[in-house]
């Protein structure tokens, strides 16, 4: 047992745990942040995704020990109180989510890539998207979402 | 539809899984600690209650339909959300009938303590089922609001509307909750709910009809939404459960002391062995260690290759019952093959896996003897039977909570790791949160049956003169030619399975349509015709011929004929749980993969509830058939699989989703199928024939198996 420290959406929290246990269990268990979920434990279909110091991480192949002293935002750490983000409400808009189980990580995924690609191609956005596993297979759904959040973004900067 | 389908649209399909509890505990009474932290129950308010006309003899009446005083309006189902769209469609037609904002109204799914018993949810039976009883409940209650406003104002009902949640008329007022605070006790209104009321009819809809928002979707892009996995009670810990090595191996000792000295609760109770602990990394340490301790005898098994000739050596055609053989037959059949041209083949499908992205999970919580667990299960009843068996309980010891749950596809029928979740909560004498892994997911939860066929035909020019269809355990549904041939036999053998199966979408229908829908490629090969033409002349349902058209105009079929080489287009139709699907696809094969370069739907489901939704059920459902047509095979020897993990057993992705466009048939005239299921028949043959197309290879098992010309 080690105990660590995780910045985890802008909340200083610390954790005694063995160093080799998984983020994914960290957060859900002893942060009580459900909203990041274990789909496979072998990062291969990213619903546990979440941004380590901004980075896309599978927070299922992500020992805690790893991330000490780093920044962590999960999927409820993106809305400002009841302000959604433009990828959050385009996932409404357009019907993203079916059982919505993948959805958390997509949408993490998807704001990883709009903050370092503000105008992808349709083909940026399925290369980025691609390691996620939707098993209700709406990605055409999930591909209108995380365009119109672009399209939104471009026209409130312009 | 044609009249012969109508006894087939009630009989479930024969693998439609149900089954008791996976375990018999001992149940050592030493367990007995009642747990810590009040039950979650908070009962809808409210006096006045509607349940005219419930779905099942167990529905009691106060159950359907909760108007409170507060001005609240909660509609209850036994219905499931597994992302299908169920708790918005439900919403949207109580809020149809009752004339009130979708806003306003709250619904109440699958909790066995308040909702009503509407069965499974399976074979696409919620929307021709659910949808109705919960619009005659609110239409009823509509009507109740009107006559009691007319009778206090003296005026007639006919003068009076009903607009935005009251009932108004000569500068009077009277909303639900005025109704529920003037009315008596339940049981004094139940006995006054106006029977027989008229629904809305389909031109007048204004919230049924159109695209909703989906209910709770927020909750899901926010993260608050809690799946089964994702439910915390007071005091929990987690699970994990001893698997056995491979398939059929028998438990004949292990240790639960190393387990217990890493601090774990671990408890054996026969074939049972679990740990609970503070962290689920605790519980699979301390499992790991009693699992190094466990002394199996293991049994031997089948292996996948070979699958369809020992599905066929172990056919069991004297099996009788709901879940045994069946055979049907009019006209001559023999006759008319001896008459004939004749043509036959045979087709193979493998094991496929739901494989839902939530694993099963549940949380089970004991106090004071009863039990309530919260858990992704599409039979929120029979799992509470399961349960109330496997600890001894009585109906109402036991509570079953299905919160929306993360996808299920007819995989989620059984409820296992409610009862591993009960069984360690009361060892804990603590609430226990269970979720299996993915690994176990595939092995221990159950499979789309793996089944083979033998289809003999009879040609007399273009037309089918005789059908002799025999499937070997694929399950009924669909099972039956919707094209009009006069002299038809259709045989299904169960088969000694070697691996766990069940539900799935569509079940049967996904294996007897394949077979069926490539056969009838061969006949148009041999009949020299067209495969739509052929199709066409076979034909007398017209709404089946009504897809195939509208898929194959809006695919340009009769253009696509010039295809380069490896590049090909096929057509398949369907017929399936009152739904018409029909599929055009162009692949091109390069070395040994399929490529979907485009596909084209028509679907027909009657009135359309909510096209939004539809779409997406149609979309997801015909990518999602892509992995079953291309990619998924379970394999396995020695009683293990083989490929059992999202790495070695590909599934759909962003990447494999072809162009696609889903032509939407409305019906107004014809009361709503369900929509879930339906599209995923016609994918695999489709694409089949379009491989014939592309390389002249006939596909007669799955996955496909191209290689370029």
């Amino acid at each position: 047992m080690a105990r660590f420290t995780v910045q985890v959406n802008g909340n200083r929290l610390a954790v005694e745990s063995p160093p080799d246990r998984p983020l994914l269990d960290v957060l859900r268990e002893d942060f009580g942040l459900t909203g990041t979920k274990y789909g496979c434990g072998e990062g291969q279909c990213r619903a546990c995704t979440v941004l380590v110091d901004g980075q896309p991480t599978a927070s299922c192949l992500t020992p805690i020990s790893s991330v000490d002293g780093t920044s962590v935002t999960t999927i409820e750490g993106l809305a400002s109180g009841d302000q959604l983000t433009a990828l959050q409400q385009a996932f409404i808009d357009m019907d993203g989510a079916q059982c919505g189980y993948c959805t958390a990580g997509m949408i993490v995924e998807a704001t990883a890539l709009l903050k370092r690609n503000r105008k992808p191609s349709r083909s940026e956005i399925v290369d980025a998207m691609n390691p996620h596993l939707c098993r209700c297979c709406g990605y055409r759904n999930i591909l209108a979402s995380v365009e119109l959040a672009a399209r939104r973004w471009e026209a409130s900067d312009a | 539809m044609p009249e012969r389908f109508r006894e087939d649209l009630c009989e479930p399909d024969r693998k439609e899984l149900a089954e008791g509890p996976a375990y018999r505990f001992e149940l050592d009474r030493r367990d007995w600690i009642s747990s810590i932290g009040a039950g979650l129950l908070v009962s809808a308010a409210g006096k006045v209650v509607f349940s005219p006309g419930g779905a099942s003899a167990q529905v009691r009446p106060s159950q359907r339909l909760h108007l409170g005083e507060d001005g609240s309006i909660t509609v209850l189902t036994g219905k499931v959300e597994f992302g299908q769209g169920s708790r918005t469609e439900i919403l949207q037609a109580a809020a149809e009938e009752l004339r009130v904002s979708p806003d306003a109204l709250q619904v109440v799914l699958a909790d066995t303590a308040e909702t009503p018993n509407d069965g499974s949810t399976a074979g696409s039976r919620t929307t021709p089922s659910t949808i109705p009883v919960v619009r005659r409940a609110s239409a009823a209650a509509r009507e109740l609001l009107v006559r009691t406003a007319a009778e206090a104002w003296n005026l007639d009902a006919s003068e009076l509307r009903v607009e935005a949640g009251a009932v108004v008329g000569a500068g009077n007022r009277l909303s639900y909750a005025d109704l529920a605070r003037s009315k008596g006790p339940e049981s004094t209104v139940d006995d006054n709910v106006p029977r027989g009321v008229p629904l809305t009819e389909v031109p007048d809809w204004t919230v049924l009809g159109q695209t909703l928002p989906k209910v709770g979707a927020r909750a899901i892009v926010t993260g608050a939404h809690r799946y089964p996995c994702d439910i915390v009670r007071p005091n929990m810990l987690y699970g994990a459960v001893l698997r056995p090595p491979s398939y059929g191996a028998q438990l004949e000792s292990v240790d639960l002391a190393p387990g217990q000295e890493l601090g774990a609760v671990a408890v054996r109770d026969g074939e049972f062995v679990g740990c609970a602990a503070k962290t689920s990394y605790e519980a699979r340490k301390a499992l790991e260690s009693i699992s190094e301790t466990a002394r199996w005898r293991t049994v031997a098994h089948p292996p996948s290759e070979g699958l369809g000739t020992y599905l066929k050596r172990h056919a069991q055609p004297s099996a009788g019952g709901r879940r045994g053989a069946r055979r049907r037959e009019h006209g001559d059949v023999d006759g008319a093959l001896a008459a004939a041209q004749t043509v036959e083949s045979s087709y193979e499908i493998p094991y496929v896996q739901h494989a839902p992205l939530e694993p099963r999970a549940a949380v089970a919580e004991w106090d004071e003897g009863r039990l309530t667990v919260w858990t992704g299960t599409q039979r929120p009843f029979g799992v509470r039977e399961q349960l109330a068996e496997a600890f001894r309980l009585s109906a109402d010891q036991a509570r079953v909570v299905v919160p929306d749950t993360g996808g299920g596809f007819g995989g989620k029928h059984t409820g296992e790791v409610a009862v591993e979740a009960a069984r360690l909560a009361r060892a804990a004498g603590r609430p226990v949160s269970l979720r299996w892994t993915r690994e176990e997911e595939f092995a221990w939860a159950y499979f789309r049956p793996a089944a083979a066929f033998e289809v003999r035909a009879g040609l007399s020019e273009e037309k089918i003169v005789a059908w002799d269809f025999t499937a070997y355990n694929p399950g009924t549904a669909a099972i039956e030619t919707p094209y009009a041939v006069p002299n038809v036999r259709t045989q299904y053998f169960p088969c000694d399975s070697p691996l766990r199966e069940g539900s799935y979408r569509g079940i049967g229908a996904t294996g007897n349509n394949y077979a069926r829908e490539v056969f009838m490629d061969e006949l148009a090969g041999v009949a020299g015709l067209d495969p739509l033409e052929f199709r066409l002349a076979n034909l007398d349902d017209g709404r089946l011929s009504a897809v195939l058209r509208a898929a194959a105009d809006r695919f340009a079929w009769s253009a696509s004929k010039s295809s380069g080489r490896n590049r090909g287009s096929g057509i398949a139709a369907g017929f399936e749980k009152g739904s018409y699907i029909a599929i055009c696809a162009q692949v091109r094969v390069e070395g040994g993969s399929v490529e979907v370069e485009r596909l084209v739907s028509a679907f027909d489901c009657g009135t359309i509830l909510n096209p939004g939704n539809l779409r997406a059920q149609i979309e997801g459902c015909v990518i999602q058939g892509l992995g079953a047509a291309l990619t998924e095979e379970i394999r396995f020897a020695g009683g293990k699989l083989l490929n059992g993990s999202f790495a070695q057993y590909p599934l759909p992705r962003f990447r494999s989703t072809p162009p696609m466009e889903t032509v939407l048939l409305n019906r107004p005239d014809i009361p709503s199928a369900g929509a879930g299921e339906t599209p995923i028949i016609a994918v695999a043959p489709a694409l089949a024939n379009a491989v014939f197309a592309a390389t002249g290879q006939r596909m007669r098992s799955l996955p496909l198996r191209a290689s370029a010309a």
